[in-house]
């Protein structure tokens, strides 16, 4: 062998090395989530500036109006799973540009850097006050969470791995919809996800979706509808169109509270609207009703 | 000068034709005509498909299905909440196969428009579908879409009665049949909308036909913030039936009459006809096992990435 080849070949895997180094300090990092930059965060709601020590406390919840703030996938992990228990799977893959879009490797470079994460979806295996589960998450920081075919690759990969493993599959959605420079590609990312849910019914095994805000567009039209117990966070926005092109359709305005968690509960699209500070508990709960295939 | 400026200007050739009386100069006009749509009509843009796509004197489902099938019974409704115009659905004949029929409608006029919603289903369109797939599998029929529509309607009573539920569960159910499916692209293919009943075995599209996750409008507006760059929207977003075959995401593009399918129907309904004959008798030979295995593993790899292997340095390295 060449000794360039073999020299290149020896940087790539130190390089991987490195890459794999700062993926095993995740859940270091998730005992102490990452901070947001600043000391204070304004919440949105409320208009109150909080602590943003007081707001890791409170599972980046306002102590003053009770809303969610979006939260990263590294700490939606730290604030769900048992303390180091997360292992990530599925690691390497890299985004191309399929389509050849003007600036769309240096956008998704420049989210790499930003969020510290190859993609928007993390999954993994992962346990909750004890019981075993796989565990996935889409990251609304990284291009809104949306799905183009990495993303819909790991979704169908964490699948799979629920099913070697036979473990219950949890999802955190987090997205506003296809990835639009994938294109073509994206819309397909919703064929092969919902396909492998269906897989994962046909081993009776055990299927939530959280759907946080946001979650709309090819995601929602895809996998996070298709949970068997589909949970919510308060207030977050839900639907498959987003509020401003219904207006623009319809040319009227909305009703209140249109969209969100508790209106698709009170529609029937959603099991339950749970709050952040009792999702952890529900979802103990729930893995716990269904361990040995549901039999009690 | 796009397809419709031709197409008016080729209108007025042949309007010339019909006042002339003298035989020369009457081939002298037809030579006229020919070499125009030689020159002209052919090598289209992608803007240009999309307005071939979008033109109303395209042929609809219902043409498609009263000029392609035979004995076609239209079955309506979804049992749950009502019957969506928007999705034409039924039982027909072709080449001796009894398939269930299942097309996207638009209107010609703007009243019809307007009774089917310009083509935008509601959920209960896409539940009525997915009735009728589930009854042809019941009675092991091969399942035909036919694929036009801008996309899923964005209302507040779809929302409300669960659009994306209905596109999930159709996307989830279609992965499992065991009947074959065969899909269409018979104008617009848009988003999640044209998916929800097109995820067939096999993909086929008309050649001026689109198909797309988002309008080129939308696209424009999203990415670069102005919608008026719907042409250069269109050049990008890889669209038009030969992209897609290009990138292994359709089967096969069904050729249309030089300046789009309805300016000759008749030859475009044949040659659906064809096509679709003969993928059922492919589709005939196979297992239920092979049909479904087959449809799930074409979209399982559908995808493109790269992944860094770790293990394939082994040995190469220490």
């Amino acid at each position: 062998m060449k000794r360039e080849q073999l020299k290149e070949a020896f940087e790539r895997k130190k390089r991987f090395k490195n890459q794999l180094k700062t993926y095993r300090q995740k859940p270091e990092s998730a005992k102490t989530p990452d901070v947001p930059k600043g000391l204070y965060e304004k919440c949105k709601e409320c208009k109150t500036t909080v602590v943003v020590e007081d707001l890791i406390k409170n599972r980046f919840v306002c102590p003053n109006c009770d809303n969610h703030f979006r939260v990263r996938a590294v700490d939606r992990i730290g604030i769900t799973v048992d303390e180091d228990s997360f292992v990530e799977k599925g690691l390497g893959y890299i985004t191309l540009n399929p389509l050849f879009q003007d600036h769309y490797e240096q956008k998704i470079s420049e989210y790499k850097k930003k969020t510290n994460l190859d993609e928007a979806y993390v999954y993994g295996y992962a346990e909750i006050k004890r019981h075993p589960c796989v565990i996935g998450v889409l990251d609304s920081y990284f291009m809104m969470g949306s799905m183009g075919s990495v993303v819909g690759e790991k979704v169908v990969k964490s699948v799979e791995y629920a099913m070697v493993k036979r473990l219950p599959l949890i999802m955190f959605i987090a997205s506003g919809g296809a990835r639009m420079q994938e294109g073509i590609y994206s819309l397909m990312q919703m064929a092969k996800t919902s396909g492998a849910i269906q897989k994962l019914n046909e081993q009776g095994l055990l299927y939530i979706s959280v759907l946080t805000h946001p979650t709309t567009g090819g995601v929602s039209a895809s996998f996070a509808s298709l949970g068997d117990i589909i949970l919510a966070e308060p207030k977050a926005l839900i639907g498959f169109a987003g509020p401003r092109v219904i207006k623009q359709t319809i040319k009227q305005s909305l009703p209140e509270g249109f969209q969100t968690a508790e209106f698709l509960q009170d529609k029937g699209m959603v099991d339950k609207v749970v709050h952040r500070h009792e999702m952890q508990e529900t979802l103990s709960k729930l893995l716990s009703m269904h361990e040995k295939g549901g039999r009690a | 000068m796009n397809i419709l400026d031709k197409e008016k200007k080729l209108e007025a050739l042949e309007k010339e034709l019909s006042h002339l009386d003298d035989e020369d100069a009457i081939q002298d006009i037809r030579i006229k005509i020919e070499d125009y749509k030689r020159r002209a009509m052919k090598n289209l843009t992608a803007w240009d498909r999309v307005l071939l796509a979008r033109h109303k004197k395209r042929p609809t489902a219902q043409d498609v299905i009263d000029n392609v099938f035979d004995d076609f019974i239209e079955l309506h409704g979804d049992r749950k909440y009502g019957d969506d115009k928007a999705i034409v659905g039924g039982i027909g004949k072709i080449g001796g196969h009894v398939v269930t029929v299942i097309g996207e409608q638009k209107g010609k006029t703007t009243e019809e428009n307007i009774e089917c919603n310009f083509a935008m289903p509601h959920p209960e369109g896409y539940r009525k579908a997915l009735r009728l797939m589930r009854q042809a599998q019941k009675f092991n029929r091969p399942i035909v879409t036919l694929i036009d529509t801008p996309g899923a309607f964005p209302g507040i009573g779809a929302e409300a009665r669960g659009q994306s539920e209905a596109i999930a569960k159709n996307l989830q159910e279609m992965s499992q049949f065991g009947v074959p499916i065969l899909a269409v692209v018979i104008g617009e293919g848009g988003s999640g909308g044209a998916l929800a009943i097109g995820m067939g075995n096999q993909v086929f599209m008309l050649e001026n036909s689109i198909y797309s996750i988002l309008s080129p409008e939308g696209y424009a507006s999203i990415l670069w913030k102005d919608s008026s760059l719907a042409q250069e929207a269109a050049e990008a977003m890889k669209l038009t039936s030969y992209d897609l075959k290009e990138l292994d995401i359709i089967d096969a593009i069904i050729p249309e009459p030089v300046g789009g399918a309805h300016r000759e129907p008749e030859k475009v309904y044949r040659a659906i006809q064809s096509t679709l004959i003969q993928a059922l008798a492919y589709y005939s030979q196979q297992s239920p096992y092979e049909i479904k295995t087959g449809r799930y593993a074409k979209y399982r790899n559908l995808g493109f990435f790269q992944r860094f292997n770790y293990e394939n340095l082994k040995g190469v390295v220490k």
